[in-house]
């Protein structure tokens, strides 16, 4: 099983005027091909700008000030602009959450693909080619190349957005939260194609998402993020089965399920200030299980089982 | 809608919106107490059978509803009355003699303002200094205020009296051999292939166009730089950049969006270029009709004055539907 | 809204204070101004020197003293016209845009034709019709501001009338000209600071321009525009002075009026450009 992405030890900060926000804290993890890595966590826990880290796209004033993103073996952080450029898009893709505004609402469907394709280095004749193919890959018809993003529905953009990003076999597609935007059967729709897409050509993705039943339900293998650290890891049935951290159980606990009888249970109190952190464990004053070495010591991603990470000190 | 029902619409409406300038203007030329004649020629003495000759050469002694209506009609057959001063002179050759040159102007003014105003915009979105940006943004504030006779006059001390580089009036030097086509010198002069012509006709035209050009450039400043920032931090060319697509391309694009209140812009304010394009010429004894309206202001020449406003209505109508076709085909959701 | 929170903003405080220099020219003109500003005090076209400040015109006439003087032409003809487009602009486009329908319909086109209109052209055209003077020149500046209030009262009357309390007062049965007033006229009095601001810079403007081709006074009477026009053919033979100084006052004063404007705007929150 080859590995085309190893992130080792990531810290992204923000300096911001109010101070310096701590948006990603140490993180580590690699990435097989074919495999589906869900970064699960609320706002706020630093997976969006995970997501912008694996393509050096953090927005200012955000940096990334220490580690490693190895991407077929290249440290994309030492890159140049000019080769950055060259691997976004071809090596590493991302779709976005937004589709309403992540495509030129002046230019045509078609002129966006095709660039996108030439500044890649394909001529014109396959560019066309190629974008017919995939525009059909996901299940719309040729029409949309002639068309103007505001006559397609949000569906059809995301759809578009994803052609464009596994049009250049990339090794990694990020996609950061990509159905959120969208209602509940087009979730489904465009999770299908995602799957789909994995399936037959595979692409190893990476799936930014708040929602861990749609990560336990689609993605191989799951991490779970709380205020820029890493709280637990480790594939989706193994994580199922046996849930370590009380965060990743929380979160568990809050889904609705369909014959429930009683609320689900909410997770109390709110998200960490990343400027100011508390001290020892991150999630330690949410935390029902909190003790004392919780408040003064950090907790050590620590494998529990074979592939199954957990930061916690009550773990076993 | 589709582009074409609303270009007709659009251009339809032109009609009432003439009228009413056209009835104004009218009216106010007309309440005048005393003869118009009288007022014209300045003075009393002139025997009855004379003053009624003139005034029925000129249609003066009909009923007003009468000439309100006959007026227009002639109007629209392209008969804009004859000239209450130059006897018998038909307005409308006077006008379409010196319609070209302000066109001229007008078009090398807007040249030069989108110039310095994109330029200047660009310059302030793209720059890592918070100074240079409000700078340009104070900038853009500042030459829209500046009186054009003051900007005009000064720029002719410098340059034409003291650094004697430039021409101070008129359109093209006599000695230079040139035969006008459409009236518009520096075309005529590349139609011609006349280098020196087109050289010189360009030397007439940069000290007026350029003052017009550059008071003209100060909202253009501000609205590229407040659109070129808001474009270049939006999600689209984020979505852009993720794609691997060179910041030049992403520029070239970017672009395109601040066109759009760049062009809504020019279409709102050609009514201010019009009224700037009357001072610079007065300034500068540019033969065009601003000079043409301000002489026969000085004469009181109501009928030619009277045309001259019902031009301008047209005119200020006519470009504000082109600007909104050029909108309509700049952006696509517009149409739909 | 306090007059000390308004007067430590930059734009107004810089604004206010050119103006004001203005004001007190016209105001304390006798004062101020060393000379005459009609008869001859010196030799003609002589540059700034220690007697002239800014130099004689062609006739002699101290420069300086018909600046002073002029203000006084100036800011009486932009103070007229402002007032009477205001006023009737505004209650125009208050009662148009509160009874709406055809009324409404109507008024807005002709609003808008005039407003489409270059205002300098037609400024002219009602000067020369109505004859050359201060007064009338006021009123001609006044026609072609009218839209102008119009259009913003009107706009604002339609946005408060979706309102919910507007509602409520009609149900109460207050009469329709107290909902006016009481109701509507606070919440606009906010946006009419701004706008009559930026008139006036643009009226300084349209006068000086009026004037520039003699439509506002007659000789002997001072103002700058009109001192720029008679000083034209002097200027380009080197008596740069006779355009320098009326040519800044002109700018300067609509600059002042233009600061005041953009500082008013921000306190208020208001974008109107």
């Amino acid at each position: 099983m080859s590995t085309v992405l190893i992130v080792k030890d990531l810290w992204v900060k923000y300096f911001t005027s109010s101070g310096v926000i701590n948006a990603v804290s140490g993180v580590s993890f690699s990435l097989s091909r074919g495999e589906m890595l869900a970064v699960v966590g609320e706002s706020g826990s630093g997976k969006s700008t995970l997501g912008y880290a694996l393509l050096n796209m953090v927005p200012k004033p955000g940096r990334i000030v220490k580690g490693e993103i190895l991407l077929d073996g290249v440290n994309i952080l030492k890159l140049s602009e000019e080769e950055l450029r060259k691997i976004r898009g071809s090596k590493i893709s991302i779709v976005f959450q937004d589709p309403f505004t992540t495509l030129d609402p002046l230019r045509k469907i078609r002129d966006q693909f095709m660039e996108f394709l030439m500044e890649h280095g394909i001529d014109k004749n396959n560019a066309l080619k190629i974008a017919r193919e995939y525009i059909e890959a996901v299940g719309l018809t040729e029409r949309v190349l002639d068309s103007y993003p505001h006559q397609l529905s949000g569906g059809q953009k995301q759809r578009v957005s994803i052609a464009m990003a596994i049009s250049l076999n990339p090794s990694v597609v990020v996609a950061d939260e990509p159905t959120t935007a969208l209602d509940v059967v087009v979730q489904k729709q465009i999770m299908d194609l995602i799957s789909d897409i994995k399936r037959r050509y595979s692409s190893s993705f990476i799936l930014i998402t708040h929602d861990l039943a749609l990560a336990l339900e689609r993605a191989d293998s799951v991490m779970v993020m709380y205020g820029g650290y890493v709280m637990e890891m480790a594939n989706k049935n193994e994580l199922a089965k046996n849930m370590a951290h009380p965060y990743t159980k929380a979160l568990f606990e809050s889904l609705p399920r369909i014959k429930q009888r009683t609320l689900p249970k909410y997770l109390t109190g709110y998200p960490p200030d990343l400027r100011n952190p508390p001290p020892g464990c991150i999630f330690h004053p949410r935390c029902p299980f909190a003790s004392e070495k919780c408040r003064i010591m950090k907790p050590e991603l620590v494998e529990i089982s074979k592939g199954h990470f957990v930061a916690c000190h009550f773990a076993r | 809608m589709g582009l074409l029902r609303y270009v007709a619409i659009r251009a339809a409406l032109i009609i009432p919106s003439v009228l009413i300038l056209y009835t104004l203007v009218f009216i106010v030329l007309r309440i005048l107490p005393g003869n118009p004649v009288i007022a014209a020629l300045g003075t009393k003495n002139i025997p009855e059978e004379q003053l009624n000759a003139i005034m029925s050469e000129l249609g003066l002694n009909k009923p007003l509803y009468v000439q309100y209506f006959e007026y227009l009609i002639n109007f629209a057959k392209g008969d804009m009355g004859k000239s209450m001063i130059v006897r018998g002179r038909p307005i409308a050759s006077d006008i379409a003699d010196k319609l070209p040159a302000t066109l001229e102007l007008t078009i090398w003014s807007i040249l030069i303002s989108l110039a310095i105003g994109l330029g200047l915009g660009y310059l302030g979105a793209q720059s890592r200094s918070k100074y240079i940006n409000a700078f340009v943004r104070l900038l853009g504030s500042a030459v829209f205020i500046i009186f054009i006779p003051a900007l005009g006059l000064s720029l002719q001390l410098v340059f034409s009296k003291y650094l004697r580089l430039l021409p101070s009036s008129g359109r093209i030097s006599d000695i230079v051999n040139f035969k006008p086509i459409t009236g518009i010198y520096t075309l005529d002069a590349l139609i011609q292939l006349n280098i020196n012509a087109f050289i010189d006709a360009l030397q007439h035209l940069l000290l007026p166009a350029f003052t017009l050009g550059l008071v003209l450039s100060g909202p253009y400043m501000r609205l590229t730089l407040n659109n070129l920032e808001a474009i270049l931090e939006s999600k689209m060319v984020e979505a852009y950049r993720a794609r691997g697509i060179s910041e030049a391309k992403i520029l070239k694009h970017a672009f395109k969006h601040v066109l759009i209140p760049v062009v809504t812009y020019t279409g709102l304010q050609f009514a201010l270029l019009m009224g700037g394009a009357v001072l610079t010429e007065t300034t500068f004894n540019w033969p065009g009709i601003g000079t043409y309206l301000v002489d026969k202001v000085m004469y009181r020449d109501y009928t030619a004055i009277q045309a001259v406003v019902v031009l301008f209505a047209i005119i200020v109508g006519v470009i504000s539907l082109i600007v909104d076709i050029i909108y309509a085909v700049i952006d696509p959701r517009v149409r739909y | 809204m306090s007059f000390a929170l308004i007067l430590k903003n930059p734009y107004i405080a810089s604004g206010l204070a050119i103006v004001l220099i203005f004001v007190a020219f016209a105001l304390f003109a006798d004062v101020i101004a060393p000379y005459s500003p009609i008869d001859a005090a010196g030799p003609p076209l002589q540059p700034p020197n220690k007697l002239f400040v800014m130099g004689t015109d062609n006739l002699g006439r101290d420069m300086f003293s018909r600046i002073v003087y002029g203000s006084r032409i100036v800011l009486m003809i932009v103070a007229m016209s402002i007032s009477l487009s205001g006023f009737i602009g505004s209650i125009l486009g208050l009662v148009s845009g509160y009874i709406g329908g055809v009324l409404d319909k109507v008024l807005s086109f002709v609003m808008d034709s005039i407003y489409a209109f270059p205002s300098l052209i037609l400024a002219i055209a009602l000067s020369v019709a109505l004859g050359p003077s201060p007064v009338n020149a006021a009123i001609a500046i006044a026609v072609v501001y009218v839209p102008t209030y119009f259009r913003m009262l009107r706009g604002h009357v339609i946005s408060i009338k979706n309102e919910g309390y507007i509602e409520m007062a009609k149900a109460l049965g207050l009469p329709t000209t107290r909902i006016i007033l009481r109701h509507i006229l606070p919440h606009v009095l906010k946006t009419l600071m701004i706008v009559f601001s930026m008139n006036s810079a643009d009226a300084i403007l349209t006068e000086a321009g009026l004037s520039f081709i003699g439509l506002t006074v007659q000789p002997p009477t001072p103002d700058w525009g009109f001192d720029l026009y008679k000083g034209r053919g002097f200027v380009l033979a080197g008596a740069w002075w006779l355009m320098a100084f009326p040519g800044l006052c002109i700018t300067l004063l609509a600059f002042g009026f233009a600061l005041i404007s953009e500082g008013v705007s921000r306190i208020v929150g208001v974008r109107l450009r």
